[in-house]
């Protein structure tokens, strides 16, 4: 178990790459409780969730969710959030364990000009991913919500084992699923009921060790890593959840100067040639000199190579680079290539 | 539950050591690679390297990090196990046994005396 911004988290249970194949194959479950929820509601809702993320609010229908950026003015990351359109004037926030109390913090404060109401809300959920090709199925068996009318990126306020829950249609693996959102104390009977219903399908418990391996192959950016408050959107590969036509919004000014000027790193994938593993913080060499940094990487159970990310100049930021990642002292070879590293067959 | 050799030594960072004479076998515990979980490389120093007591003698590294082992004594190293190359994974299943890192032949046998009995570790682990 580790500590992990103060919860106790299984890093695994029966092993990661055991997990991770199952919910590439099959279907896992993880208990992703730790994250946190952000209520804002009120006629003023939607134009504080503008002002303070990139995406455009505006666009989302009731029951739909997209994935967006908090930003500081100078265009780096605060968080990266989910955000639910639960009613016209009720919007459900899903944010990062280790930064739910800065997030609120700062929404809070851009709200003084806006007098929305925002619930810190972590407390009133909890939250499991069902993720996997029989994930669906395994849920399915619990609710009377029909999941297959449920698109990708919305969600449906149901019940799940006979209690409300919220149903949406997202994850963090790069597999299909669902998260669900119930009162904590249903959560331990929750679970339980979803192992049962999975069983006939071989569902595993996942822990944070799947959870990381899985959305690496599948690009997934992950804070403290990926994205920081020192990184841009435009930087990290993010440029779609930038919408500078809405309106102002926090860190609009930043990156329409980025724009203008040009990015001058980006994200990139690498695969290891050499023996060894880049991980987060490893430096990057090109021709013989420090060129950037490793934001994450490990072993790819399903393409069974060593895969990672990495920051790189732009000008060498095309893929097919031979780059060396510095592995305690030693420069190790590793190759520039596309990316997701992984992208499932729809 | 998994068993420690009572005629191993053990050390707070998880190795363990089981001396004959002058010559002993070093590798890393039972709870050592159930902490680090699917192990995907072992990385051992040359026949011949000196180790010193306390220093880093080689690094396993699984899916999820990088672990350096320490060497528990000092000593010469004599043979490192080229299975471990091959097939890091069977540090997973034989860690006690099969799977053991390098043998050495010790520098100071009386060292050895220093460390933790098979006792001592699984209380130390909570086991």
């Amino acid at each position: 178990m580790v500590d992990f911004g103060g919860w106790d988290m299984p890093v695994q249970y029966s092993g990661i790459i055991d997990e991770h194949n199952a919910v590439r194959q099959r279907v896992g479950l993880f208990d992703v409780s730790h994250m946190g929820e952000i209520e804002i509601r009120g006629p003023e809702a939607l134009n504080l969730v503008n002002y303070v993320s990139s995406n455009n609010a505006a666009k989302l229908k009731t029951g739909q969710a997209h994935y967006s950026g908090l930003l500081y003015e100078h265009g780096g990351f605060v968080d990266d959030i989910l955000v639910h359109k639960v009613e016209a004037d009720h919007f459900f926030l899903c944010v990062n364990a280790s930064n739910q109390e800065k997030d609120y913090d700062y929404i809070s404060t851009m709200n003084r000009s806006f007098k929305a109401t925002v619930e810190f809300a972590s407390e009133r959920y909890a939250q499991m991913a069902v993720q996997g090709p029989d994930g669906p199925a395994t849920l399915q068996k619990l609710t009377a919500t029909d999941l297959s009318a449920i698109p990708y990126y919305w969600f449906t306020d149901g019940e799940v084992a006979g209690v409300p829950a919220r149903i949406a249609h997202t994850g963090y693996t790069g597999e299909d699923g669902f998260e669900i959102y119930v009162a904590p104390d249903e959560a331990p009977r929750i679970w339980s009921e979803l192992m049962d219903a999975g069983q006939e399908f071989g569902i595993k418990p996942c822990g944070l060790g799947a959870r990381n391996t899985l959305r690496l192959e599948a690009k997934m950016a992950l804070y403290g890593h990926e994205i920081t408050a020192s990184i841009t959107p435009l930087e990290a590969g993010l440029g779609w959840i930038v919408k500078m036509d809405k309106g102002d919004f926090l860190g609009r000014e930043a990156l329409a100067r980025q724009t203008q000027a040009g990015v001058t790193r980006k994200l990139v994938g690498f695969e290891m040639r050499g023996r060894g593993i880049g991980r987060d913080g490893y430096e990057v060499y090109v021709n013989g000199a420090p060129a950037g940094w490793v934001t994450s990487g490990g072993p790819s159970p399903t393409l069974n190579k060593n895969i990672g990310l990495c920051y790189l100049p732009t000008a060498m930021a095309e893929t097919g680079r031979t780059i060396q990642i510095m592995i305690r002292n030693q420069p190790v070879e590793a190759v520039t290539v596309p990316t997701p590293f992984y992208k499932r067959a729809k | 539950m998994s068993t420690y050799p009572e005629n191993y030594r053990y050390t707070k960072e998880h190795e363990w050591i089981s001396a004959e004479g002058e010559t002993a076998t070093i590798g890393i515990t039972d709870h050592a690679q159930q902490e680090l979980g699917d192990i995907v490389y072992v990385d051992l120093p040359k026949i011949g390297t000196k180790l010193e007591k306390g220093k880093t003698l080689g690094s396993v590294e699984s899916v999820k990090a990088v672990s350096d082992v320490y060497a528990p004594v000092s000593g010469e190293v004599m043979d490192v196990n080229e299975l471990l190359s091959q097939e890091p994974e069977k540090l997973n299943a034989d860690p006690h046994g099969a799977a053991w890192l390098v043998k050495i032949k010790l520098a100071a046998p009386d060292e050895i005396k220093q460390l933790l009995t098979a006792a001592d570790y699984q209380t130390y682990i909570g086991a």
